[in-house]
């Protein structure tokens, strides 16, 4: 199973990466991208969209069905990858190198209490 | 417990992700749906269908039964081995099933209903040959020795590969048109289909399934899921029974008018009932002109009135989404649509099915 180390997830299947300027960056996971099949559209987030955390933030729609991303953290859209609206099956090539959106987050806490990847790990096992 | 196909291990094998089917466990895909899809109609594709139920009805009375039981006309299969497609009607002119039955001879027929509704048919059809004192018998190929599987081969490159899997077929098959069968030694080989390509439907018993899968797989055929199976025939314009159509729709609202026999003096179980309807809808299809993809159960505009999607996805040939649906009466092939998704009205262009057929692109 791909659950990089350096990363936090969420229990509805979101990777989230602080970077440097304190900025959230949000993905679904390789897990995820598996259980949904080929992606075939993405709806992102609009811009300075203000997100609460566990937020409906973006579709995303495989041949087979359509799944919500929830926002792992509270905080305002402040990037989107819009080259996923015409390749979104990029996402299925490379889960953690296809990133949605990216969040500055208004509670800098929340990513603290996100899991760590051996929690998320464990989640995907209880689940499968 | 799921029920499984002889070929369940086979699936496993080529680490397909299963997924539960009408209480079969079935394989959704092998890796990539969209992969598998293209290879149906580029080059050839095998899909286990042993889920779904063969049987036979022999007896004198076959044809007669047949006759009044289905709503398309048996008496049009004058050639052995012709095939027929047919919905099965209620009294009240909805679809109990679709089904295709083969005239083996006059008084033994070949038919395949779904997998899901295979119960209730065997006991509508034993009620209704017990109801009209008719003389034949149903032998379902499901247990014990006469158990059989069933491979479907799609593809431009279908029968090529079918034969170098299996060169006793070739002599049997090479001159078989599109819409019949033939029985090879124990194996029953058609000409039909639910993709809209080319390629052989064959009916075996369970015991050489593997060896069969194993030689079409070593030939090149791409081993395919239910997920490919749908979006191809989405795009070939065929419907699938429980969405498109169930016991609550008549098929002259499901576009399934041109196999329903109104035209002949012959009487059949719901034709009453579609005379006093008549049509009252249209089923066409839909191509979503934005971004986004088309599902059952949305909502669609049209200026003669609201319609529904009955079945929709991405369509992987034409890579946007399609959809069949069912409008009102005097919505135009060509003309404007909108459907809604997730709260907004996206524009559609409404167009006669089928999308795709042969590998090209007709909508």
């Amino acid at each position: 199973m791909n659950i990089p180390a350096e990363l936090r997830y969420t229990t509805s299947h979101e990777w989230a990466r602080l970077e440097a300027d304190g900025s959230v960056t949000v993905g679904i996971t390789d897990h995820a991208q598996e259980l949904l099949g080929d992606l075939v559209f993405v709806e992102l987030p609009e811009a300075d969209k203000a997100l609460a955390a566990g937020e409906n933030a973006a579709v995303l729609e495989s041949v087979k069905a359509a799944a919500d991303v929830y926002a792992p953290v509270s905080g305002k859209v402040a990037a989107r990858n819009e080259a996923l609206s015409d390749a979104p099956e990029q996402i299925n090539q490379d889960a953690y190198a296809a990133w949605l959106f990216r969040l500055v987050p208004a509670n800098p806490a929340e990513f603290g209490q996100l899991l760590d990847a051996a929690g998320y790990k464990a989640l995907v096992n209880a689940e499968t | 417990m799921p029920k499984t196909t002889i070929l369940n291990a086979a699936h496993h094998a080529l680490n397909a992700r299963m997924v539960d089917f009408g209480g079969w466990e079935m394989p959704l895909h092998y890796g990539s749906q969209i992969g598998e899809h293209h290879a149906v109609r580029r080059d050839c594709g095998m899909f286990d269908v042993s889920h779904m139920c063969a049987l036979e009805i022999v007896g004198p009375d076959a044809t007669p039964f047949l006759s009044r039981l289905l709503a398309n006309n048996v008496a049009k299969l004058k050639t052995p081995g012709k095939a027929l497609y047919s919905p099965m009607l209620n009294e009240a002119g909805g679809v109990v099933d679709d089904l295709i039955v083969h005239r083996l001879s006059d008084c033994r027929y070949h038919m395949v209903i779904n997998a899901g509704t295979a119960e209730k048919d065997l006991a509508w059809m034993s009620g209704h040959l017990a109801d009209w004192h008719l003389r034949a018998e149903l032998f379902p190929m499901r247990a014990g020795e006469r158990a059989v599987a069933m491979i479907a081969v799609q593809g431009p490159n279908a029968r090529r590969k079918t034969w170098e899997a299996a060169p006793d077929l070739r002599a049997a098959t090479e001159s078989l048109p599109p819409f019949f069968g033939v029985e090879v030694g124990r194996m029953f080989v058609a000409t039909t289909g639910y993709t809209g390509e080319d390629g052989f439907e064959i009916t075996l018993p369970a015991g050489q399934a593997e060896a069969l899968w194993q030689a079409l797989h070593k030939a090149g055929a791409q081993a395919c899921g239910l997920g490919a199976r749908d979006t191809l025939r989405l795009e070939a314009g065929m419907n699938l029974y429980g969405q498109d159509m169930d016991e609550n729709v008549s098929p002259l609202d499901a576009g399934l008018a041109w196999c329903v026999d109104l035209a002949s003096e012959r009487d059949f179980v719901g034709k009453a009932a579609l005379l006093a309807q008549g049509q009252r809808a249209q089923f066409l299809g839909l191509k979503l002109l934005e971004k986004g993809v088309l599902r059952a159960h949305q909502k669609v505009r049209t200026p003669q009135g609201e319609g529904e999607i009955t079945s929709g996805t991405f369509s992987p040939t034409l890579e946007t989404a399609i959809a069949l649906a069912r409008l009102p009466l005097g919505v135009a092939a060509g003309s404007a649509a909108q459907v809604e998704i997730r709260g907004k009205w996206l524009s559609a262009q409404v167009v006669a099915p089928p999308f795709v057929r042969h590998g090209k692109k007709l909508a």
